[in-house]
C-alpha cells in the first residue's frame, strides 16, 4: 500500500477495516472465523459445488432476463433461422431465439445457465446423499437436513418454470402435462386450472407467471434457505471422519485463511470454467430445432429435465384408474402419482427423524459413520436410489425401447413391479454387503492385512503373511459407535403389576432390534479379542 | 506371480477387475447377439433371375404368396403399386429376414433394374401411387418453415422434432429419418409401410410433401448445424440429462477430488 | 516432481515427534494415538521445487488472461452466425465454441492457479480446532427462561385474554385479504371444458391444406388432422381452442370396426377422435395403420381406434371422445354436433 510517505499512520487496509469494525464489528466475526477449519475430504466439496452452480445460474440469468421478453403475445418469426421463418410463436420464443442467434454470447449464457440448472440439482442430490450416507444429518444437524431438503424440492420446481418459459413444444407439452394433473386434483381440481392460466389451457398468461415465479418468488426463498444453511454450517463447524486426533470435540483440517480461501475460491472458477467448457461443447435444449408449442403438436421423447424424470416415471407406469361415481370423477389414474410425487422426497426428507427415535441418542455427533457401520441406514438409502433410479427409467421408458431393442410395454411392466420389489431387493442386498465388509473389518484389525506374500513353513504349510495394522488403522476402523438394541423390559414388574407398553413403544423396541440386534451389526473387537489373538504364537 | 497377487490389495485393482468383467460381458454379448450380416445369401441365387414375376416368385411369393394376394405372413399387394415396391425393396425392408414387430431397414440385395421389375410386376396386380420422379420430390425452393410446421403436425408424434425416430407400442418403432434419401421419404408417406399411416396426395399435396423433405435436409441433413455444440442425438432432456450428470457433474467431482487430495509428501528413497 | 531428486541432508529426520505420544493406551490398543506428525511436503523443504509451483501458478494466471484477451478477441472477430466444422463435435457455431472454451480455460486457470497454489505452497499443517456443545449452559437457559417469564408477566399476555385472544382472531382475519385478491387470477370453471368450437354442420377442414374434406379424400390407412371451419392459426384465441377441437381422422373398412357405436357415428368406415389424450392432454397421433392402435407419446397410453377407441394400455382412463360426422349437401364431410362428453383429461366435475 502507499504507507511510504506517511509512516505514522496505520496501513490504508487497516484503516477501512478500523472503520467497518467501528460500524460493523467485524473484528470479532473475523476472530471467530477467519482461521475456522475445514476438514479436507472431496466429498465435502460437493456442497461448494451446489453453491457455485447455484450462483452461476443466478449471474446468467441475471443477464438472459436483459433480453428475454416473458409474453404469450403470438408473433410471426423474422429471424434468421431458416427453418423456423413465417411461423407464429409467442413472444417468449421469439426472444428466446433472438437470445440464441442474435445476441453474441447469448447462446452461450442460456447454455451455461441450463447446463448450471442441471448440474445444481444433480450436485444437490448427490451432495444430500452424501450427507445421508455418513450419518452427517444427526444431531445437530437436523435442521440444516431439513433446510438442504427444501433446497433440492424449490431447485426442481424452479428449474421446471424455467424449462417452461421459452414456449417450446417441449416444454409446453410439460406444462401440458401439468395442467392434466391439477386437473386431476378432487373437487377443486378445476378451479386450481383456471386460475393457473388465467383460464383455459394455455391461455396467454403462463409464461408470465411461470416468469415471476422463477425468476423471484422461488429464487428468493432459496437464496435466503441457502445463507441459513451455509450460517449452520458455519456455526456447526463442519463433521470429518474417524482418524487419529479426531474426536467428536474437535475439527482436523486447515485454516479458512488462506487455504480454504484459496482451494475454496479456487474451486468456484473450477466450477465455473467447466460449465463454460460443456456449454461451449455440449448443445442444450435447442429450441429452434424443437419449434413453438402448438397444443396440437407433438414430438416423441417428451421428457422433462432429469431431475423431473422419477415424476414422469411415476405417470407413466400407473395404471389408468378412474372412478365415476354420484356425477363425479376421481382421477387416480393422475391423481395416485401426483400424491406419490411428495411421497417419494419425503421418505428420503423424514429418515433422519426416524433413526433419531429408534436410537433416542440426545448426542451430539460431529464423526462421521462409514456406511458400512450403519447398514440399516445404508440399506435404506440404496433402497430408496433403488426406487427413484426405477422410476427414472420409466420416465425414458420409450427411450430405452428404441436403444435396447425392447418393448415399450415391457419395460412399463418392468417398473410396475420394481417400483415394489425392488427397493426390497436392494435393500437386503445392501445390508448383507455391509455386514460382510463389517466382518471384513474385524477380520483386518484381529489379524492384520493381507499382504499377498504366501510364505511356506518348515512342515511345508503354506500360509499368507498378516500385516499387523497400526495404531491409527486400529482406531479408525474400532471408532464407531455400536448401539444395543432397546429393551422393553419385562411386562410384569417385580410386584406382579403389568407394566402397560405403548404400541408406539412396542414398534421403537421392534425397529431397534432390526436396526441392532442379532445378526444385524458385527460386534466390533474388543481390546481382549485383539489381545488374545495378538499375544499367541505370533499371527501369521 | 507374486507381483500379481500383491497388486490384486492395490486400491485400483477392483476397477481393472471391474473393467476386465464389463469387456468380457460385452464380448460374450457381441458374440451370442443375432447376426445381422447373413441374410444376404439365402437369397443370392435370385440374383441371376432378372424379371420381375421370377424375382417375385423368389423372393416374396412365399410370404406374399404366388399371385401377391396375400397370406398369414404377409400382407396382399394388389393395389399397393409401383412406389411401395421402391421403398420396401430399396431400403432393404423387403424381402423381409424374419418375422418380428417390425421389418428393419437393411442393405438392399437388389440392383435399379431389378427392383423396377418387381414393381412393374406388382403395380400390374392392382393399381397404386407410382414411383414419383425428381420433380415430385426435389425439395428445392420449397417452403422450409411450413414443412416445419407440417413435419410438427404429421411426423414428429412418432419420428422425434428432428427425425431422429422413436418408440411404438410392443417393440414397434418410427425409423430415425436421417439419412433416408427425398425419394424414399416421399414413397413413405404416398404408401404408409408397415404400421405407418399414409399421407396420400388428396389430404397432403405433393407441394407440402416437398416443403416436409425440405426441412427434414434443412434440420437433419448432412451440413445440418448444430449452433450449441454436440447434438447429443437430438433426443431431448434424456440425453442431456446423461450428460450433465457423467461429464458435467463427473468432472467437477473428478476436480473436486484433487482440490481435496493430499499433496505428495517428500518421502526417503 | 518425483522425490528421487532430493538431497537426502533437506528430507526432514525423523520428525519432531513432541506432543504427539498422547495417551497411548498401555492396556488399549485401539485407544486414538492423535495426530500423526506432520510430514513436509517437497515444496517445504526444497526451493527449488517451491519456485516451480511458484511458476506454475504465475503460468496459470497467465494463460487465464490469454484467455479473456481471446474471449474479447473472439467476441469481435467472429460473426454470430458463422459455423464450423470441428471434430469430432460437428458443424457448430464459432462463436460460441470460441467464446465458451476462452471463458472456460480463462475461469478454469485462475481456479487452477488457486488451488495449486494452496495445494504447494501455502502451509498444510493441520490444526486441531476445538468444538463446544451447542446447547446453552443451565445458568443461561434459567435466565432466557427467567426473563421470558418477566416479559410475559409485564405483557399481561396471560391474564387479559380479550385483548390476546382479540389479537388472535385479528392476526388469523387478515391473510385472507391477500387470498381474496386471488381471485381475479383466473374464471371459474364452469362448464368451459364441456364445449369445443365443434358444432353441428361445421366442415372438417383439413390442417395441412386449410380445405374442407371429401370422404373420397380420406383413404384406408391414412391420418389426417383437421379442425372446424372458421377457424386460422392466426386467431387469437387458436392456441386453446385448438387444445380442445383438435381432432384426427382415419378410415377404417367397417367390417373391422368392431364397436357398434363408433360404426354409426363414422362415415363409410371414416372416423374422427378427438386428438387430446383422456390421461393429461398430450396430443395423441402415434396411428399404427395395421393394428389401429394409437399411442400418446408422452405417457404411452394406447387406443384401440377400431374398437371406439378404448384404452388397452396406459395410464389413460377412458376411451378417446369420438365427433359424430356425416355428409354435407355439398359432399364435405361435417360435424353432426359436439363430442357428447368433455374431452382431454378427466376431473372431479366430468362424472
Amino acid at each position: 500500500m502507499s504507507t511510504t510517505t506517511e509512516n505514522k499512520k496505520a496501513p490504508a487496509g487497516e484503516r477501512v477495516a478500523d472503520w467497518a469494525d467501528g460500524r460493523l464489528g467485524i473484528y470479532s466475526l473475523a476472530k471467530a472465523n477467519m482461521r475456522k477449519i475445514f476438514p479436507d475430504h472431496w466429498s465435502f466439496m460437493l456442497g461448494e459445488i451446489c453453491l457455485y452452480s447455484f450462483i452461476i445460474i443466478i449471474l446468467t440469468g441475471v443477464y438472459l432476463t436483459l433480453f428475454f421478453h416473458p409474453s404469450m403475445n403470438e408473433v410471426e418469426y423474422a429471424g434468421p433461422y431458416v427453418p423456423l421463418q413465417g411461423q407464429l410463436m409467442s413472444e417468449a420464443f421469439n426472444s428466446t431465439m433472438h437470445i440464441s442467434f442474435e445476441v453474441r454470447g447469448g447462446l452461450l449464457i442460456r447454455q451455461i445457465h441450463h447446463w448450471a440448472a442441471l448440474i445444481f440439482v444433480a450436485a444437490m442430490l448427490v451432495h444430500m446423499m452424501r450427507v445421508f450416507f455418513t450419518g452427517a444429518f444427526r444431531k445437530p444437524r437436523e435442521v440444516n437436513w431439513l433446510f438442504g431438503f427444501l433446497l433440492l424440492v424449490l431447485g426442481m420446481f424452479t428449474g421446471f418454470t424455467g424449462y417452461s418459459l421459452p414456449d417450446d413444444l417441449l416444454s409446453g407439452t410439460g406444462v401440458r402435462f401439468m395442467q392434466g394433473a391439477v386437473l386431476s386434483v378432487p373437487v377443486v381440481g378445476t378451479y386450481l386450472s383456471m386460475f393457473l392460466f388465467g383460464g383455459e389451457f394455455p391461455g396467454g398468461d403462463f409464461v408470465a407467471r411461470f416468469y415471476s415465479v422463477h425468476i423471484l418468488l422461488l429464487p428468493g426463498i432459496m437464496m435466503g434457505l441457502l445463507v441459513a444453511h451455509l450460517i449452520l454450517v458455519f456455526y456447526h463447524k463442519h463433521t470429518q471422519f474417524a482418524g487419529p486426533g479426531k474426536t467428536n470435540k474437535n475439527v482436523v483440517g486447515m485454516p479458512l485463511l488462506p487455504v480454504y480461501m484459496a482451494k475454496a475460491g479456487g474451486f468456484f472458477f473450477l466450477v465455473f470454467g467447466v460449465i463454460a467448457v460443456v456449454s461451449a461443447i455440449a448443445s442444450i435444449n435447442p429450441i429452434w430445432a424443437i419449434g413453438p408449442y402448438r397444443p396440437d403438436q407433438v414430438s416423441t421423447g417428451a421428457q422433462p429435465d432429469w431431475y423431473m424424470g422419477f415424476s414422469e416415471g411415476l405417470i407413466r407406469v400407473m395404471p389408468g384408474w378412474e372412478v365415476n361415481a354420484w356425477g363425479h370423477t376421481l382421477v387416480l389414474g393422475v391423481f395416485v402419482p401426483l400424491m406419490i410425487f411428495p411421497l417419494v422426497l419425503a421418505a428420503i426428507a423424514v429418515y433422519p427423524f426416524i433413526e433419531s427415535w429408534v436410537t433416542g441418542d440426545k448426542r451430539e455427533h460431529h464423526i462421521l459413520d462409514r456406511p458400512r457401520n450403519a447398514p440399516t441406514r445404508t440399506a435404506f438409502g440404496v433402497a430408496w436410489l433403488t426406487w427413484y433410479f426405477v422410476l427414472l427409467v420409466g420416465g425414458g421408458n420409450d427411450l430405452w425401447a428404441t436403444h435396447f431393442h425392447l418393448s415399450i410395454n415391457s419395460i412399463t411392466w418392468f417398473v410396475r413391479i420394481a417400483f415394489f420389489v425392488g427397493p426390497i431387493i436392494a435393500f437386503v442386498v445392501t445390508k448383507r454387503i455391509c455386514l460382510g465388509l463389517q466382518r471384513r473389518d474385524k477380520d483386518k484389525v484381529l489379524h492384520g492385512r493381507e499382504s499377498g506374500i504366501i510364505k511356506r513353513l518348515p512342515h511345508g504349510e503354506f500360509v499368507e503373511v498378516h500385516e499387523p495394522l497400526s495404531q491409527e488403522q486400529l482406531h479408525t476402523l474400532t471408532a464407531h459407535d455400536q448401539y444395543k438394541p432397546l429393551e422393553l423390559g419385562p411386562e410384569v414388574d417385580e410386584n406382579g403389576v403389568a407394566r402397560k407398553v405403548s404400541r408406539s413403544q412396542k414398534l421403537r423396541a421392534k425397529l431397534s432390534k432390526g436396526y441392532y440386534g442379532g445378526d444385524n451389526q458385527i460386534p466390533k473387537p474388543t481390546a481382549d479379542e485383539y489381545k488374545e489373538i495378538t499375544s499367541g504364537h505370533g499371527h501369521h | 506371480m507374486k507381483k500379481l497377487s500383491a497388486r490384486r490389495r492395490h486400491p485400483l485393482a477392483a476397477v481393472v477387475v471391474l473393467l476386465l468383467a464389463l469387456a468380457a460381458t460385452g464380448g460374450l454379448y457381441a458374440a451370442f447377439a443375432p447376426a445381422d450380416k447373413a441374410q444376404a445369401e439365402e437369397t443370392a441365387q435370385s440374383l441371376a433371375i432378372d424379371e420381375g414375376k421370377k424375382l417375385y416368385a423368389v423372393g416374396c411369393a412365399s410370404c406374399h404368396g404366388t399371385g401377391g394376394q396375400g397370406s398369414p405372413d404377409g400382407p396382399s399387394l394388389v393395389g399397393v403399386g409401383a412406389a411401395a415396391v421402391d421403398f420396401q425393396v430399396a431400403t432393404g425392408r423387403m424381402p423381409a429376414q424374419q418375422p418380428g414387430a417390425q421389418v428393419p431397414k437393411k442393405k438392399n440385395i437388389y440392383n435399379n433394374d431389378q427392383i423396377k421389375q418387381l414393381a412393374a410386376y406388382v403395380a400390374s396386380l392392382g393399381a397404386g401411387p407410382v414411383v414419383p420422379t425428381d420433380n415430385q420430390y426435389n425439395p428445392e425452393g420449397a417452403d422450409i418453415g411450413k414443412g416445419g410446421e407440417l413435419f410438427r403436425s404429421n411426423c414428429a408424434q412418432c419420428h422425434n422434432f428432428t427425425g431422429e425416430g422413436g418408440a411404438l407400442t410392443h417393440g414397434k418403432y418410427a425409423p430415425s429419418l436421417e439419412g433416408v434419401s427425398p425419394k424414399h421419404i416421399y414413397e413413405a408417406m404416398q404408401t404408409g409401410p408397415q404400421n405407418m399411416p399414409s399421407f396420400p396426395d388428396t389430404t397432403m399435396p405433393e407441394k407440402e410433401k416437398k416443403d416436409i423433405i425440405a426441412y427434414l435436409d434443412a434440420v437433419n441433413g448432412e451440413k445440418t448445424a448444430s449452433q450449441g455444440g454436440l447434438k447429443l442425438g437430438g433426443l431431448g432432456p434424456v440425453s442431456e440429462g446423461l450428460f450433465a450428470w457423467i461429464f458435467g457433474l463427473g468432472a467437477l467431482i473428478a476436480v473436486a477430488v484433487w482440490v481435496a487430495a493430499r499433496t505428495a509428501k517428500a518421502k526417503k528413497s | 516432481m518425483s522425490s528421487q531428486d532430493i538431497p537426502e541432508e533437506n528430507l526432514p529426520s525423523e520428525q519432531d515427534a513432541a506432543g504427539h505420544t498422547l495417551v497411548k493406551g498401555a492396556d488399549d490398543p485401539f485407544a486414538d494415538p492423535g495426530m500423526p506428525p506432520h510430514e513436509h511436503r517437497i515444496q517445504d523443504i526444497d526451493e527449488k521445487a517451491a519456485r516451480r509451483s511458484e511458476r506454475s501458478v504465475a503460468l496459470l494466471f497467465t494463460i487465464s488472461m490469454l484467455a479473456t484477451i481471446g474471449f474479447i478477441a473472439s467476441y469481435v472477430a467472429f460473426p454470430v452466425d458463422k459455423i464450423v466444422y470441428i471434430w469430432p463435435i460437428g458443424h457448430i457455431s464459432a462463436l460460441n465454441f470460441a467464446l465458451g472454451v476462452t471463458l472456460g480455460i480463462a475461469l478454469f486457470c485462475i481456479g487452477a492457479g488457486a488451488v495449486h497454489w494452496a495445494r504447494t505452497l501455502m502451509s498444510d499443517v493441520e490444526i486441531a480446532d476445538e468444538r463446544h456443545a451447542i446447547s446453552a449452559e443451565p445458568e443461561v437457559k434459567a435466565k432466557v427462561m427467567a426473563d421470558f417469564a418477566a416479559g410475559a408477566e409485564e405483557s399481561g399476555f396471560g391474564r387479559r385474554k380479550l385483548i390476546r385472544n382479540t389479537m388472535f382472531g385479528a392476526m388469523a382475519l387478515v391473510p385472507l385479504s391477500g387470498v381474496i385478491l386471488l381471485r381475479d387470477l383466473g374464471p371459474l370453471p364452469e362448464d368451459k371444458l364441456r364445449h369445443t368450437r365443434w358444432s353441428k354442420g361445421k366442415m372438417l377442414v383439413n390442417m395441412n391444406t386449410h380445405e374442407p374434406l371429401r370422404p373420397s379424400d380420406v383413404s384406408v390407412g391414412s391420418l389426417t388432422f383437421v379442425m372446424p371451419e372458421g377457424m386460422t392459426e392466426h386467431d387469437h384465441d387458436f392456441q386453446t381452442e385448438i387444445a380442445k377441437a383438435a381432432l384426427m381422422i382415419v378410415r377404417i373398412q367397417p367390417d373391422d370396426i368392431k364397436d357398434k357405436r363408433e360404426l354409426e357415428w363414422s362415415h363409410e368406415g371414416i372416423v374422427a377422435y378427438s386428438k387430446i389424450c383422456t390421461h393429461v392432454g398430450c396430443p395423441i397421433s402415434l396411428y399404427e395403420q395395421q393394428t389401429h392402435h394409437v399411442l400418446c407419446p408422452c405417457h404411452q397410453s394406447t387406443f384401440d381406434l377400431s374398437d371406439g377407441a378404448r384404452v388397452i394400455f396406459g395410464p389413460a382412463g377412458h376411451a378417446l371422445p369420438q365427433l359424430r360426422i356425416g355428409v354435407n349437401e355439398e359432399g364435405y364431410l361435417e360435424a353432426l354436433g359436439d363430442f357428447e362428453e368433455p374431452v382431454g383429461p378427466a376431473f372431479w366435475e366430468r362424472g
